[in-house]
């Protein structure tokens, strides 16, 4: 009985999915974005580490540090980094003091502790960055309905992560010729839709560097992509120190588990 | 309950009598992990999947009930929180690293688990509750997975709830209203988000209660083991301690060795990068996928593109709970006296076929609904109730098993050793000074 409800079941299954099978599709257009769209460069930074494994890999400081000098110069007047404060970026080499003078040169929305009014004060190292726009719509409203994305997950968020947003930065290109691009938009090959409304942020010399590293844009490129990792994995280097740690303990572990495994059974065939 | 032959609990101090005598927890445990449970001698390493699973899922609850402590189950700082976990929480990050990706080691474990009781027949008689048990535990996880996943309210969190959800509301008539019910509105929002947190912390609890189950029910008939011959007597088993927890917690250190590497160097490699963006009511995803250990059922679920009688959606929901449910009724679909698949010629090749079948289903799970991976997964959700409902049942009648060893000891010793060797060697621990004696 049940050999028979269920040879029934198989068959009907089979049944309905032959006829979807068999059944004729729709003729579908190729879409011609998919022919323009690039994978992202293979980039390699100091934090990835020998061979790109990101095992071993650490933060370059002064290269996390023109990151941020690019952030605040060329991204921050349209992209908020809301999960970072300022506390956090005595990560990046600075001191204590710098850190404050770094908060003091932003405003804060805050609230006057005596009248209870709207005020704006100078920021502490406790305070996140404030965002460029109060909300998406004012934000919309101020690059032709575009939303310039919050940045401090933007390399998580982003499939091919740290590449993708570096060749995202030096992707600006000419449109192929019979290519039209949209008015307000600009062709990047790296962008899902090839078009993207942000204007190139980078040109060379766009950021003076304090140390004398000559601004080009695959430079300001790299150094803001390695800031903006940092930004979305603040705990990248503790994690890797602790892995190693754990794996080396758990690969000790394993050995004495195995000769006192290979002891308790010695002489016992299974 | 155990073979006549197991070791018998003898307190030894003073204080272990007079609590043997009130609360008997020791001899419990003895009894269930310790000296006093026979085993097989001969299983192989694919037997240590279901310590393991049990392992996974104490790390869940661990790192589960910490991460509790500073979630915000609320649709305006759910995200946030997750964020606040990640940087200010101390070793916040490592728990929820382990958190996310201990759910897909516990998958793994899992599903090498069900595919090595598919393998040795584990699911037969006298053994068919501790397979249907194990079956509650899988839709269980599923369900917990699912609900986890849509905690940290990110694109690919709000928009797997409103696919899945959705799918409720193919059932003719009430499926509308059933949708409703389960998501506590039009959409899912804040009251979708505590319940699924009040639910995804109550489901383990629940998980652990029916192991508990399983465990007590597998203690009856005792393990399979890859030759499929049941245990006849001491010789053919070893106490599960010193023997088994050495060889467990060997095998335990590097199923640790591999959960670490991926949670301490890749913890995001098996995440989908868009559920870091906050979730987006008016922004759909390209291409909304499931966590990858759904995606075969995702696969059978996109697999029915045909209205035939009802529609198309329909058939995919059917499908998808079938492909599991079916698996209850497995012990009665094969009706082959011969367990393990060792000794099924023909069984044998078509649980090869399965397993490819299902990583198939797997890769067309996450690929975008288009030709030719449409087609593919069709013809793999094909084979997957063919195998289960139409191939399985014919092969079990027709098929003609090779030769069996006549008990677990002349498997391992060879039939000489069986019959030199007397039964009594205690020196050799598994020997033991019991008298053979046929399993109950």
């Amino acid at each position: 009985m049940t050999r028979w409800i269920s040879l029934g079941a198989g068959f009907v299954f089979v049944f309905v999915l032959l006829v979807a099978f068999f059944a004729p599709r729709e003729a579908t257009e190729p879409d011609p974005l998919k022919a323009l769209h690039l994978k992202p460069r293979n980039v390699q930074w100091q934090h990835d580490g020998p061979l790109g494994f990101g095992v071993l890999g650490t933060f370059d400081r002064a290269q996390l540090q023109r990151g941020y000098q690019v952030y605040t110069e060329a991204c921050s007047a349209c992209h908020g980094l809301r999960y970072v404060a300022f506390r956090n970026l005595e990560a990046l080499g600075f001191s204590e003091p710098e850190v404050r003078a770094i908060a003091r040169q932003r405003q804060i929305a805050d609230l006057d502790p005596n009248t209870g009014e709207e005020i704006t004060r100078p920021g502490l190292p406790s305070d996140h960055f404030p965002s460029p726009y109060p909300n998406e719509t004012a934000a919309r409203a101020a690059n032709n309905n575009a939303y310039p994305p919050d940045l401090s997950l933007i390399v998580s968020a982003r499939a091919g992560g740290q590449k993708y947003i570096y060749s995202l930065l030096t992707g600006y290109q000419p449109a192929p010729p019979g290519f039209q691009v949209t008015p307000g938009l600009h062709y990047n090959p790296y962008f899902h839709s090839v078009q993207i409304a942000m204007p190139p942020p980078l040109m060379p010399g766009r950021v003076e560097y304090a140390d004398g590293t000559e601004a080009t844009v695959e430079q300001m490129a790299a150094d803001v992509t390695a800031f903006l990792r940092w930004a979305a994995e603040p705990e990248l280097e503790a994690r890797r120190r602790m892995g190693l740690a754990t794996i080396g303990f758990l690969i000790i572990l394993s050995v004495l588990a195995y000769a006192t495994y290979r002891r308790v059974w010695a002489g016992v065939p299974h | 309950m155990s073979f006549p032959w197991a070791q018998q609990y003898e307190p030894k101090t003073e204080f272990t009598r007079w609590l043997d005598s009130r609360l008997p927890l020791p001899r419990f445990v003895w009894n269930a992990v310790g000296p006093g449970y026979p085993v097989p001698r001969n299983i192989n390493y694919f037997y240590n999947f279901g310590v393991l699973a049990g392992v996974a899922l104490m790390v869940q609850i661990i790192t589960g009930i910490i991460l509790a402590m500073h979630y915000s189950a609320h649709v305006d700082t759910a995200f946030d929180s997750i964020q606040h976990i990640m940087r200010n929480v101390n070793e916040g990050w490592l728990f929820r690293f382990l958190h996310m990706n201990g759910a897909s080691f516990f998958f793994i474990v899992v599903y090498i688990h069900i595919f090595r009781g598919l393998y040795y027949g584990s699911y037969k008689a006298p053994r068919e509750v501790v397979w249907m048990l194990g079956v509650v535990i899988l839709l269980l996880m599923m369900a917990t997975a699912f609900m986890g996943y849509v905690l940290p309210w990110g694109q690919m969190s709000f928009w797997g709830a409103q696919v899945i959800t959705s799918l409720f509301s193919a059932i003719p008539l009430v499926g509308e209203s059933i949708r409703m019910w389960l998501v506590g509105g039009f959409a899912p929002d804040n009251a979708t988000i505590t319940r699924f947190f009040s639910l995804h912390y109550l489901l383990p609890f629940v998980i652990l209660g029916v192991v508990i189950l399983k465990v007590w029910a597998l203690h009856i008939p005792g393990s399979t083991n890859p030759t499929g011959i049941e245990v006849q007597g001491p010789q053919d088993t070893l106490p599960f301690h010193p023997y088994f927890t050495a060889k467990d917690f060997f095998s335990l250190t590097i199923y640790l060795i591999f959960f670490a590497a991926v949670s301490f160097f890749l913890p995001n490699a098996l995440g989908h990068p868009d559920n870091y963006i906050p979730a987006n009511p008016l922004s759909t995803p390209a291409h909304i996928v499931p966590e990858w250990y759904l995606l075969p059922f995702y696969a059978i679920l996109r697999a029915f593109t045909a209205d035939f009688i009802i529609s198309a959606k329909l058939w995919g929901v059917i499908a998808m709970f079938a492909s599991i449910i079916l698996l209850f009724f497995l012990p009665w679909l094969d009706s082959s006296r011969v367990k393990s698949a060792s000794y099924r010629p023909i069984y044998r090749w078509f649980f090869w076929l399965l397993v490819i079948d299902v990583f198939i289903l797997g890769w067309v799970g996450a690929m975008p609904a288009e030709e030719p991976w449409v087609r593919i997964g069709q013809a793999a959700t094909a084979y997957y109730f063919a195998h289960f409902l139409i191939i399985l049942p014919i092969v079990s009648m027709i098929e003609t098993p090779r030769r069996q060893p006549n008990s677990i000891a002349e498997a391992v010793l060879g039939p000489e050793a069986v019959r030199a060797r007397p039964a009594s060697r205690p020196a050799e621990g598994g020997f033991g000074g019991a008298m053979p004696q046929p399993a109950e």
